[in-house]
């Protein structure tokens, strides 16, 4: 019978974290889904060794401190405008992988003009959209993808469609611009999401470098702060409650002729 | 031809959120007793029926889990 110390020897190792993450511990509440993304695009970068060819962009919101966790060139824009910084330093860098990492607050409220341009511009840019339809950072009030119904610090009662309006699904109204080449939607809840996603990031790094047009992957996440609820059963919520309204997979792949 | 696995959890960076538990396919994780510096119960494992088979540490949000596994 082998002992649980022989088993933990390091030529045993099938699975540990990327170097690519710094040791820094994540300021994120448990549980939250930004960790996890993190760290597949950490992976991704890793698998392609371009950690010297990468630039990031950090939004405002959560991710905000993206640049202490993964050890690759950071740029810190001003809330919602990741999408113009990229662009510029792709225009100027044409060489570098650029790629944003926006939530929904930065990406589908203030920054709603930065990316539709720049979807509709064609930039050669990946945009790594955080959707788990609330503000977590300023304390869980309704974000333009909250869904109907959904209760926020701001909308106690649930969204009402006459008072606050109805969800924005970004994803699908910019499938719509010529510019976009790649446009899909992940999850990370489960091992299998985590694999999907993560070679649907790897994809659309890919591309950036193809000349094709803007990839856009966007990550269904939980925030299990603002929704009041454990880890797992944000998980849950999310499944039966966002994947209606946000359903998982590619809406376009333009270079797969999709 | 039987695969075993083990997993070791930095127990300081766990925060106890529990998905790698809701992930493990054979109910081998579990939120120890006690707690780390930050008052977090921390995953740990449990049994032996862990088959390492990486879905605790592919979910897991602060990627504190190392995951081995050996055939016998």
């Amino acid at each position: 019978m082998i002992s649980i110390e022989d088993i933990k020897k390091p030529e045993n190792i099938a699975y540990r974290r990327p170097a690519l993450l710094t040791d820094n511990v994540m300021h994120y509440c448990p549980g939250c889904s930004h960790g996890t993304v993190h760290k597949i695009v950490a992976e991704v970068i890793e698998e392609m060794g371009i950690q010297e060819k990468t630039v990031g962009i950090c939004p405002v919101g959560c991710s905000v401190f993206a640049y202490n966790y993964i050890d690759i060139d950071w740029q810190e824009a001003a809330h919602g405008r990741a999408p113009a910084l990229a662009t510029a330093t792709k225009r100027l860098c044409p060489d570098k992988y650029v790629f944003t990492y926006q939530g929904d607050g930065d990406l589908a409220s203030i920054g709603t003009a930065e990316i539709i341009h720049a979807c509709a511009r064609g930039e050669n840019i990946v945009v790594i959209f955080i959707n788990n339809g609330i503000y977590g950072m300023t304390g869980g009030q309704m974000a333009p993808t909250t869904l109907l119904g959904m209760k926020t610090s701001t909308t106690p009662y649930g969204r009402d469609a006459k008072l606050n309006g109805f969800p924005l699904v970004i994803a699908d109204m910019i499938a719509h611009l010529d510019g976009t080449a790649y446009i899909t939607r992940q999850s990370v809840h489960t091992a299998p999401a985590v694999r999907k996603a993560k070679s649907a990031i790897r994809k659309a790094f890919e591309y950036s470098q193809m000349g094709v047009g803007l990839s856009f992957v966007e990550i269904v996440s939980t925030c299990n702060s603002g929704w009041k609820l454990s880890p797992v059963e944000a998980n849950k919520w999310m499944v039966e409650h966002m994947f209606p309204k946000y359903p998982i997979g590619d809406i376009k792949d333009v270079p797969a002729g999709r | 031809m039987a695969i075993k696995g083990a997993i070791e959890v930095d127990e300081q960076k766990c925060k106890g959120c529990s998905v790698c538990v809701a992930n493990c396919p054979t109910g081998s994780i579990r939120l120890s007793d006690k707690v780390n510096s930050k008052g977090y119960h921390y995953a740990e494992m449990t049994g032996d029926g862990c088959i390492g088979c990486s879905q605790c540490a592919v979910v897991c949000p602060d990627s504190v889990i190392t995951v081995y596994k050996v055939k016998i």
